[in-house]
């Protein structure tokens, strides 16, 4: 392929549409009575073929160029300025593009990012211990179990040492050992120490660094920074991604914003549970009305609850809080031995005992198995009665209500005796101090308790190799798209993922698309004026309900839906279950949702209102993809379908694909559109961590 | 519990506030202060009236977004027995029958919004003079290629802890955003990577300090007292040190 380097030269089709990406024409196809059809298979056609040690490299030279001085002349819109937005804008603005950017909270600083704790890995090998860029694929796509796209995978693994690199020069101050080089640590899922951290805030010190980098290009004028401004609509002409309505919400005002591509870097939508880690503010929004547009949403069931979270204390708790994984490192899981004991002081209960289940039913990886095995385990544990702390009511899926103690400890007994508290504080001193305040209980004395809880979200919207979308010009990065983690994301991996695609991906990936002619556009053309009353249309409706009942009252119920039907164990009747409720609860809330105040104002009810729209209509897609997908992988667990001693069974004949998919439009179907699969680095096979 | 708060509500940044009262009768103690805010505003929407508004989002003392005036004290600091952000003060720390005030950071750089929350994009743009470290992305030399030693990189982490969240402002009398511009200064002053600007960054994030309205420091030590993270009060010294350093010799502009 000819390389060429001026935005002039090399046409070719704008964008890469999936091959086939149009629905089945004629009479769709009923995969499965009336929650799906079924269209024509898609592809990524931007990975180059032949050794996956070379692919990378070689679509780096391969992409169209833009020549420096064209670079201010192109406008990249840039929604989320978490670590994979910050990044991206600080590098395109340092490449020289003219960079808008925006953010719903007060500064990019605030992004959820922020509260990552545990670690990034990167395939340094500084611990000398068998590691590689291999093993970090290996690691990677085992971990996902066989549900991620190879290529993928294999650039994250090897841009992972530049991450480490980039932060140091930019002042992240990363744990350091004597010596004055780089302290590791082990995470879930492996057996090489390849973490790098900076105590329990590793995510903070790396927004910080990427905020810092980005703070520095708004001083130097190529980034406008929009802080308090929220996406509520993208503009699409002419087939490509051409700009974006936000709304002020400081004054309300809803304007279109255009550019020559757009990158949504807009995190994930764990927030569907309304109870989760996620932060208040995190939504799907931008995501969902990409998708309404035109963006396939990728693997929308893929979700991971992590292990180590506080558990809840009662029905007015607006947020889970997690604990970080690194603590399975030295804490130790276990549950009473007898349901008789569970409302004992867990002091009071002898070794012999208690049951420190991970230990005994996965002895090489004991309590660094996996977070979607963690999880599993604590649910069952649970549900045979031998859970801890309070009992609080529960309703199960046949409507029978009972009494369950939802914990499990993690305790730091044996760590404090061998090494002493001091050394304990040093790794934990800020998780232990979080547990404390939230809790009212002191971990140094007596056993945390954690429960599972939604985290984080592997699903996204779809892209190919270079991070687009099925809409040419709109690009999706870090927990937004779906691409690396397959079923399952392992611990110190989000982080490491939102930074390759922010400061490394797609600032070599856009410009092939950016080299590209498009036709000139601006804030009066036809489609985005059309966006904008679209977006104006939707805020006079909410505000002109004014039912009964408030914003966050739909959000919980919906929650309650997501967490018992779509959470940790699914079932073919309870996806159904869940599917014709929240059909229900969405016309409920069209027609009885009561939003207070303007729209011409401050108004965090009217804010909330939009996510939680957009919540109602994901939720459903999750529950179809869950609901198509007849086989457990990762985080989704089919009961129907696990091996004899209870683990994950995949179906790799049936389901080893992608499941992308097209919106339908309001009164149709969910298309699905099925990108296959292909393993030739790793052999396929069922995951073990016995 | 039984729990009295009197909150200042402000329509917009030219209006004039209140504070106005509001009873709530069916508090729980293991509430955060913040769900005891969201139980207020369901109660408030349940009676058409507009719910109060307050910042906050990661809702586990580490994004910075939250920040509330009670009882006087940035954070509730003085009704918590430890340090801690607004999300993260729960109502165990109250009792039956209080009254609690409830106001936003007042200080002349960081205009009120409405209601509770306020406008603190001044301190962004003290660190667009030069809370940062210049480096391109892709330009940076190997991770090992210039070792730290380990207490300075304990220092330097400490300092960068900060939240950004404006406490410290709001402590101070003099509404003086010291202790923030400090932490920065010292985080990076503590790492080699920081050294070629170090000089230059302190001059000019000074004089970005000043520009944006906030007032000078006279050591009063507010800042430090309340500050959720425990940025020490010594940081304010480094930056002196830095800054007078400075000005002897022909860095910076």
């Amino acid at each position: 392929m000819a390389v060429t380097e001026s935005p002039a030269a090399g046409p070719k089709p704008a964008g890469a549409k999936p091959a086939g990406s149009k629905p089945a024409s004629g009479p769709k196809p009923a995969a499965d009575e009336a929650y799906w059809a079924v269209g024509d298979d898609i592809a990524d056609d931007k990975a180059p073929g032949g050794p996956i040690e070379g692919q990378w490299q070689r679509r780096q030279f391969e992409a169209h160029l833009v020549n420096p001085s064209n670079r201010r002349k192109l406008t990249v819109i840039i929604v989320g300025t978490g670590l994979a937005g910050g990044a991206a804008a600080a590098s395109l603005g340092e490449a020289g593009y003219n960079v808008e950017a925006f953010c719903y909270q007060d500064s990019p600083r605030r992004a959820h990012s922020i509260a990552a704790q545990g670690g990034i890995n990167a395939a340094k090998n500084y611990r000398n211990d068998n590691d590689s860029v291999y093993r970090l694929f290996y690691d990677t796509v085992k971990g996902g179990d066989y549900r991620a796209r190879e290529s993928n995978v294999y650039r994250l693994a090897e841009i992972s040492p530049h991450i480490i690199d980039q932060c140091v020069a930019q002042g992240v101050p990363f744990a350091r050992e004597y010596g004055g080089l780089l302290d590791n640590r082990s995470f879930g899922g492996v057996q090489v120490q390849r973490t790098f951290y900076a105590r329990g805030q590793t995510g903070q010190q790396l927004l910080i660094g990427a905020y810092q980098a980005l703070e520095r290009q708004i001083e130097a004028g190529t980034v406008q920074m929009h802080n308090r401004h929220e996406m509520v609509e993208l503009i699409v002409a002419d087939g490509r991604a051409r700009g974006i309505v936000t709304r002020d919400m400081v004054t309300g005002q809803i304007e279109a914003q255009m550019g020559d591509a757009v990158v949504l870097a807009t995190g994930g939508y764990g927030n569907v549970f309304f109870l989760s880690t996620n932060a208040m503010g995190c939504n799907n929004t931008a995501a969902w009305r990409a998708h309404r547009k035109g963006a396939y949403f990728g693997n929308p069931c893929y979700t991971q609850i992590h292990p180590t979270c506080i558990p809840v204390h009662g029905d007015t708790q607006s947020k889970l809080t997690l604990m970080s994984e690194s603590l399975r490192n030295d804490g130790r899981i276990w549950v009473p031995k007898k349901a008789a004991d569970a409302a004992k002081d867990p002091r009071d209960i002898p070794e012999a005992d208690r049951d420190y289940y991970l230990e005994r039913i996965y002895p090489s990886f004991g309590n660094l198995v996996p977070r979607d095995i963690a999880s599993r385990q604590a649910k069952y544990m649970c549900d045979e009665g031998r859970g801890v702390g309070p009992a609080v009511t529960e309703v199960d899926a046949q409507g029978v209500e009972r009494q369950v103690r939802r914990g499990v400890y993690l305790d730091f007994a044996d760590v404090i005796a061998r090494l002493g508290q001091a050394t304990v504080a040093a790794r934990y001193g800020n998780l232990f101090d979080m547990y404390a305040q939230i809790t009212g209980e002191n971990p140094y004395e007596t056993p945390m308790r954690i429960y599972p809880a939604v985290h984080y979200t592997m699903g996204g919207l779809w892209v190919d190799y270079d991070l687009m979308s099925s809409i040419p010009g709109l690009y999706v990065v870090g927990e937004a798209n779906f691409s690396d983690h397959g079923a399952n994301r392992l611990g110190a991996s989000a982080l490491m993922q939102g930074l390759s695609d922010g400061y490394f991906v797609l600032p070599n990936t856009i410009n092939d698309y950016l080299a590209q002619p498009r036709p000139p556009i601006d804030a009066e053309a036809a489609e985005a004026k059309a966006a904008v009353a679209q977006a104006q249309a939707r805020v006079d409706q909410l505000l002109a309900i004014q039912g009964s009942r408030s914003v966050d009252s739909f959000h919980k119920e919906l929650g309650h839906i997501m967490w018992e039907y779509c959470g940790m164990e699914r079932t073919e009747a309870g996806l159904k279950t869940a599917i014709a409720k929240i059909r229900q609860l969405r016309q409920q809330f069209w027609s009885d949702v009561k939003v207070t105040g303007r729209g011409d104002d401050f108004n965090q009810a009217l804010e909330r209102a939009g996510r939680v729209a957009d919540f109602l209509e994901l939720g459903e897609l999750m529950c179809v993809d869950a609901l198509h997908r007849r086989e457990s992988c990762g985080g989704h667990f089919r009961a129907e379908s696990q091996t004899a001693d209870g683990e994950a069974l995949r179906h790799d004949d049936e389901f080893l694909y992608v499941a992308a998919w097209e919106f339908g439009g309001d009164d149709d179907l969910p298309v699905l559109h099925k990108e296959p699969l292909v393993y030739k680095a790793i052999e396929l096979k069922q995951r073990s961590y016995k | 519990m039984r729990i009295t708060l009197r909150v200042w509500r402000q329509a917009d940044r030219n209006s004039p506030g209140g504070l106005k009262t509001y009873q709530l009768t069916d508090v729980d103690s293991s509430m955060s202060f913040l769900e005891m805010l969201d139980l207020l505003n369901e109660e408030l929407t349940a009676r058409d009236e507009e719910p109060v508004a307050f910042d906050n989002d990661c809702r586990e003392g580490i994004c910075g977004m939250c920040g509330i005036v009670i009882n006087g004290a940035p954070h509730g600091r003085y009704n918590s027995p430890v340090a801690t952000t607004t999300c993260q003060l729960h109502m165990r720390s109250f009792h039956d029958g209080d009254v609690i005030d409830i106001e936003p950071w007042k200080a002349g750089a960081f205009p009120v919004i409405k209601d509770l929350v306020v406008d603190r994009s001044a301190f962004d743009r003290i660190i667009q003079a030069g809370g940062y470290i210049s480096v391109n992305t892709g330009a940076a030399p190997e991770a090992h290629s210039t070792p730290a030693p380990k207490r300075q990189a304990d220092q330097a982490f400490d300092n960068a802890t900060c939240i950004g969240c404006g406490a410290c402002v709001a402590a101070c009398p003099n509404g003086a955003g010291m202790l923030f511009t400090a932490a920065k200064i010292t985080h990076l002053a503590r790492l080699p990577q920081g050294q070629p600007e170090r000089l230059r960054r302190v001059k000019a994030m000074v004089a970005a300090h000043d520009e944006a309205g906030f007032g000078g420091c006279t050591n009063i030590g507010e800042c430090a007292a309340v500050c959720p993270k425990s940025i020490p009060l010594a940081s304010i010294g480094q930056l002196n040190r830095d800054l007078i350093h400075s000005l002897f010799t022909g860095e910076g502009k």
